[in-house]
């Protein structure tokens, strides 16, 4: 039972870690920059969730619906003001940017809500657990909605990239940016939408996982930001199922090098199996190798 | 040669960089001992001549070598730890702190050196944005490591153990690093003048290799690896050498800032601090060398300057450093600064060649 134990555990946190590779992944595959500020939206999401439902008092439904629009205007502000004068500029600025942004939010937290970790109450909170094998196996609420919303969107992700006119806008401008606009595409407009969708999911994500791992500092998502990243990199990055696939695999690995290996060595486990992956196959899992072209 | 002599010359060359940096040394140390410093900025002076020698050694790897490296910190952790152990065996042999300084310093440095050639051996198959996540990656598993290294000393010598203090099995021994707490009872043996020589020796090595036949190889392999290999250059050999040189000068650099310290967790060291020294060097100017140092000495010393401002000192960091780098690209600040140099001719540019930004290449 252990073992089937860990491996849903793992697949929940991976799905938190999904959802917000998912970000990294489209921002990357489109405006090609490493958004390091994605970890911090997250946090901003956890927050003002926390807000709406532990400090005012209601429904969690209105925290995350909160969550969701505030990520998303601050994603499309943090783009307009930060990143789009940026577009001509090499990508090392653009990184430092990105970093910049990073400490800016997380010290802004800090100043409005406090050094001092929150005690996050779960958005599913009384739901009731899942009983399975005459109660050898409990799985609590939080992971499973965890598991079914990482499903939905990343469904709704495929079908939204491959079936509206936006979708293929996204699709055209991370292929070529110059042709796209030369076929009448707005780029800038892409690239905003792809921002704010990204920050959506990262509010979302935030929410989740405060939800499994209640306690909510300003840092508290640099480290799972730190992890999607590499999750989006692991699937292959710029692509949706890989990062679904990045996210789950390192949840597992990383639960399972808890509950097997030692709970010291897990982020070193999981960051050697990213660089075994890398040197076997340099593009991710799921990433298309693009030769050298001389 | 009396006639080919051009002080302007000279002062674009190396020279120059040596001496404004002697320069810098001179002057802070007589504000020093003429009590005219803060006693924080004293201090923080091998803090400073620490950071000033990672950025250097950082710009070898981003700028000369063209790689985005983000687990630089690292190798200073590499470096720290392994100088801290050596240094607690070399003051039980001999009672000259600055041979002991000197010989932990080098140790450090071997050390660093190691783990550059152990890492950059996988990484540099890789290019770009991998690259630059692997070296985040291993900077990580360096810090999980070192996060649960115990080392004591006793009469029978060194103990090592990655899972507790009593698993060092130690009679009556001293403890050198603790797990997390990092390394303990470092003698601060750190000046500000052990700090210039870091400087000038990290300056030393870096301009001179850039100069030199294989600095010119590692610049081809950057502006164009296959051109590179086309005539002849083995393109995995000279981007091992920026990399594994880079790591040891780190490594020395972590040495000197350990011991500027009481004691040093290996927190320090976690991804954010290398990317704060990457920080400085795309802030200094990429492949700039003097720009490294002038952005390290400024960004290490404004947070201290803006402890007035107390909790708003790190909110103004970051919107310095976002201005920065968005201002200059914001099209009617651009059109200002293009227009600038047109009424006042001091700031006019003399050359535009890419070359030049070099520590001032011939």
């Amino acid at each position: 039972m252990g073992f089937l134990e860990n491996l849903i555990n793992g697949v929940s946190l991976g799905s938190v870690y999904a959802i917000i590779a998912l970000g990294y992944t489209m921002v990357y595959g489109i405006a090609r920059m490493l958004n390091f500020a994605h970890g911090d939206v997250i946090m901003v999401g956890g927050y003002v969730s926390f807000i709406i439902a532990s400090s005012m008092g209601l429904n969690p439904l209105f925290g995350i619906l909160a969550a969701v629009v505030v990520c998303t205007l601050l994603g499309i502000t943090i783009e307009k003001v930060a990143y789009k004068p940026l577009r001509q500029s090499a990508s090392l600025t653009v990184l430092i940017t990105a970093i910049g942004v990073s400490y800016l939010l997380q010290n802004l937290a800090l100043l409005i809500w406090g050094a001092n970790p929150k005690v996050y109450t779960s958005v599913v909170a009384g739901w009731p657990k899942l009983m399975l094998f005459d109660g050898q196996l409990i799985i609590s609420a939080e992971t499973i909605v965890t598991i079914v919303v990482c499903a939905v969107i990343m469904v709704l992700m495929v079908l939204f990239i491959h079936k509206t006119k936006m979708g293929k806008a996204m699709r055209a401008v991370s292929e070529d940016p110059g042709a796209a606009r030369l076929m009448g595409i707005n780029v800038d407009s892409t690239i905003s939408t792809t921002f704010a969708i990204g920050s959506g999911l990262a509010a979302i994500a935030g929410v989740l996982l405060c939800s499994s791992y209640p306690t909510l500092m300003p840092t508290t998502g640099a480290m799972p930001g730190i992890k999607a990243f590499t999750a989006a990199v692991f699937g292959g990055i710029g692509s949706i199922p890989g990062a679904v696939l990045g996210g789950i695999l390192l949840g597992i690995i990383e639960v399972f090098a808890k509950a097997y290996i030692g709970t010291q060595f897990s982020d070193a486990i999981v960051f050697a199996v990213l660089i075994i992956v890398l040197l076997i196959k340099p593009s991710g899992l799921l990433g298309k190798y693009v030769p050298e072209k001389v | 040669m009396a006639k080919n002599f051009s002080f302007s010359k000279l002062w674009k060359g190396p020279f120059g960089t040596y001496l404004i940096v002697i320069v810098a040394y001179v002057i802070f140390q007589v504000l020093a001992s003429t009590g005219n410093l803060p006693s924080v900025i004293i201090g923080l002076l091998p803090t400073i001549c620490a950071y000033i020698a990672a950025a250097v050694s950082l710009n070898l790897v981003v700028g000369i070598s063209g790689e985005l490296s983000l687990g630089h910190a690292a190798f200073m952790s590499v470096g720290c730890y392994t100088g801290v152990v050596a240094a607690t065996c070399y003051s039980a042999m001999f009672d000259i702190p600055w041979l002991v300084f000197f010989l932990s310093m080098f140790t450090g440095a071997a050390f660093a050196a190691l783990a550059g050639f152990v890492v950059g051996v996988p990484v540099l198959r890789l290019s770009g944005d991998y690259l630059a996540i692997v070296t985040l990656a291993f900077g990580e598993i360096i810090k999980n490591i070192m996060n649960n290294l115990y080392v004591g000393l006793d009469a029978s010598g060194l103990h090592f153990s990655l899972t507790s203090t009593t698993d060092l099995h130690m009679t009556n021994g001293k403890i050198i690093i603790n797990g997390p707490q990092g390394a303990v009872g470092i003698e601060q043996l750190s000046t500000f003048f052990f700090g210039f020589i870091l400087v000038m020796l990290t300056l030393a090595v870096v301009l001179n290799l850039v100069r030199s036949r294989s600095g010119r190889a590692i610049m081809a392999v950057r502006d164009n690896s296959i051109a590179a290999e086309s005539v002849g250059i083995n393109t995995m050999k000279y981007r091992l050498m920026a990399f594994v040189v880079a790591a040891a000068l780190a490594g020395m650099a972590g040495v000197l800032y350990a011991m500027n310290y009481n004691a040093v967790v290996p927190v320090r060291f976690d991804y954010n601090a290398s990317i704060l020294i990457l920080v400085y060097v795309v802030l200094g100017g990429i492949g700039n060398i003097r720009g490294s140092i002038i952005s390290a000495t400024v960004l290490v010393v404004l947070p201290e300057v803006l402890r007035f401002m107390s909790e708003y000192r790190m909110l103004i960091y970051a919107i310095v450093l976002i201005a920065v780098m968005v201002l200059p690209n914001v099209p009617a600040v651009k059109r200002f600064l293009d227009y600038l140099p047109t009424k006042l001719p001091f700031l006019r540019k003399r050359s535009e060649v890419p070359g030049d930004v070099v520590g001032g290449a011939e």
